[in-house]
């Protein structure tokens, strides 16, 4: 018995390890590759090598290399709180993953309907990987939901999905749902079409961004007030930026905290009401009539 | 060439705070009209307050959309937009 629990432990303090050492590895890899710099400077995501392709060169940046770092935390995350399941819930854990799972669950059967009832994996994913995103900017890393690539990324997979959902009613239908109202309006449709994906990716991103550009600003606004009030003061003591510290952590509260969180519930939130709205329930129950009654036959 | 380059730089300024002074207006107004008419139907059912709260707040977020798009066209012309048009001119030149 004291066996088996010993390689319980041993097997959480992997698991908490694979939560901690990634945002560990991101910090240390953000002070190894900048440079200390003095002022304001808002820049995109810093590239640190290139792989050469036969089209054009893929870019490996600190956006990507940030997304899987949350990837591995979120796996850690999930492995150490469904270790050790019992039928009855005995540890904590196991009551916040019961919590989490019925939670989504409840939430994709509301707004999707019985028939995505499969879907709560992949929301629940989009969630945690663009909440998780988000949150990293707390540990002063570069926040992958703030490049527009990776929310770009995401939103082609909803676009995806949307577009497969629209295909069950049939090629002839979905081609048809282009000339509704009138014929005329077939252009402005196909620009509607794509307009979803690109939406949904600016809006993420543009929160995210905003976010950190209004805290840079405000930072250096702040430090140059204080030496303006503040430069009379002899030596070093002078140069300290005394009004920068803690009054840009209100706004990180806003913008890290909450802001990342909401755009995440969004997220999932439109993914959810595209991808049912793009189903359309008669005629995918007329074809699969039709096809009962051919085999019938 | 000097002037030409200033001109460049003062009018991405000028355009950026244009474009999220105007766009911020839509926005406020739409946000504002959600959250008041939320807070009437909380007045009136106090007992549906946490539905109400979250479709409030996910409605904010879809009519911030437009603000969203102003911001990310301000920072394009404020950080890309300069050096692209300043390039051109030079390699016009």
């Amino acid at each position: 018995m004291k066996k088996k629990n010993f390689r319980f432990a041993v097997i959480d303090v992997i698991y908490i390890m694979m939560m901690t050492l990634p945002v560990l590895f991101g910090i240390i890899l953000k002070i190894l590759t900048n440079p200390q710099s003095e002022g304001v400077s808002i820049t995109g995501a810093k590239i640190y090598f290139e792989i050469p392709m036969p089209l054009q060169n893929l870019f490996i940046t600190e956006a990507q290399i940030n997304s899987w770092l949350v990837i591995i935390s979120v796996l850690g995350l999930c492995l150490y709180m469904t270790h050790g399941l019992s039928v009855k819930a005995k540890t904590k854990r196991q009551v916040l993953a019961e919590w989490i799972v019925e939670k989504t669950e409840s939430l994709v059967n509301e707004s999707m309907g019985d028939y995505f009832k499969g879907y709560a994996p992949f929301i629940a994913a989009i969630l945690a990987l663009s909440a998780f995103s988000s949150l990293l900017s707390l540990f002063g890393l570069f926040p992958p939901t703030s490049d527009i690539n990776i929310v770009a990324g995401w939103s082609i997979l909803v676009f995806i999905l949307i577009t497969y959902y629209k295909l069950k009613g049939g090629i002839l239908n979905y081609l048809k749902g282009f000339t509704e109202p009138i014929f005329v309006m077939a252009p402005l449709n196909v620009l509607g079409e794509i307009a979803t994906p690109v939406s949904m990716a600016f809006r993420h991103y543009g929160n995210v961004l905003s976010g950190s550009v209004i805290a840079v600003l405000v930072a250096f606004a702040l430090s140059g007030l204080s030496s303006l009030l503040l430069g009379w003061l002899p030596g070093a003591i002078g140069e300290i930026p005394f009004f920068r510290i803690g009054i840009p952590a209100i706004l990180s509260v806003y913008f890290d905290i909450f802001s990342g969180c909401m755009q995440a519930y969004i997220f999932a939130m439109l993914t959810m009401l595209n991808v049912s709205g793009a189903f359309p329930v008669e005629e995918f129950e007329k074809r699969r009539q039709k096809k009962l009654l051919k085999k019938k036959i | 060439m000097e002037i030409a380059i200033s001109i460049i730089l003062g009018c991405c300024a000028l355009g950026a705070g244009i474009c999220m002074g105007i766009g911020a207006v839509g926005p406020g107004i739409g946000e504002g009209n959600a959250v008041s008419k939320a807070c009437e139907a909380i007045g009136r059912q106090p007992e549906s307050k946490g539905s109400v709260t979250s479709t409030m707040i996910m409605g904010c977020a879809i009519a911030e959309t437009t603000g969203i798009y102003s911001l990310v066209v301000a920072i394009l012309l404020i950080f890309v937009a300069p050096g692209m048009f300043v390039e051109l001119l030079k390699s016009a030149l």
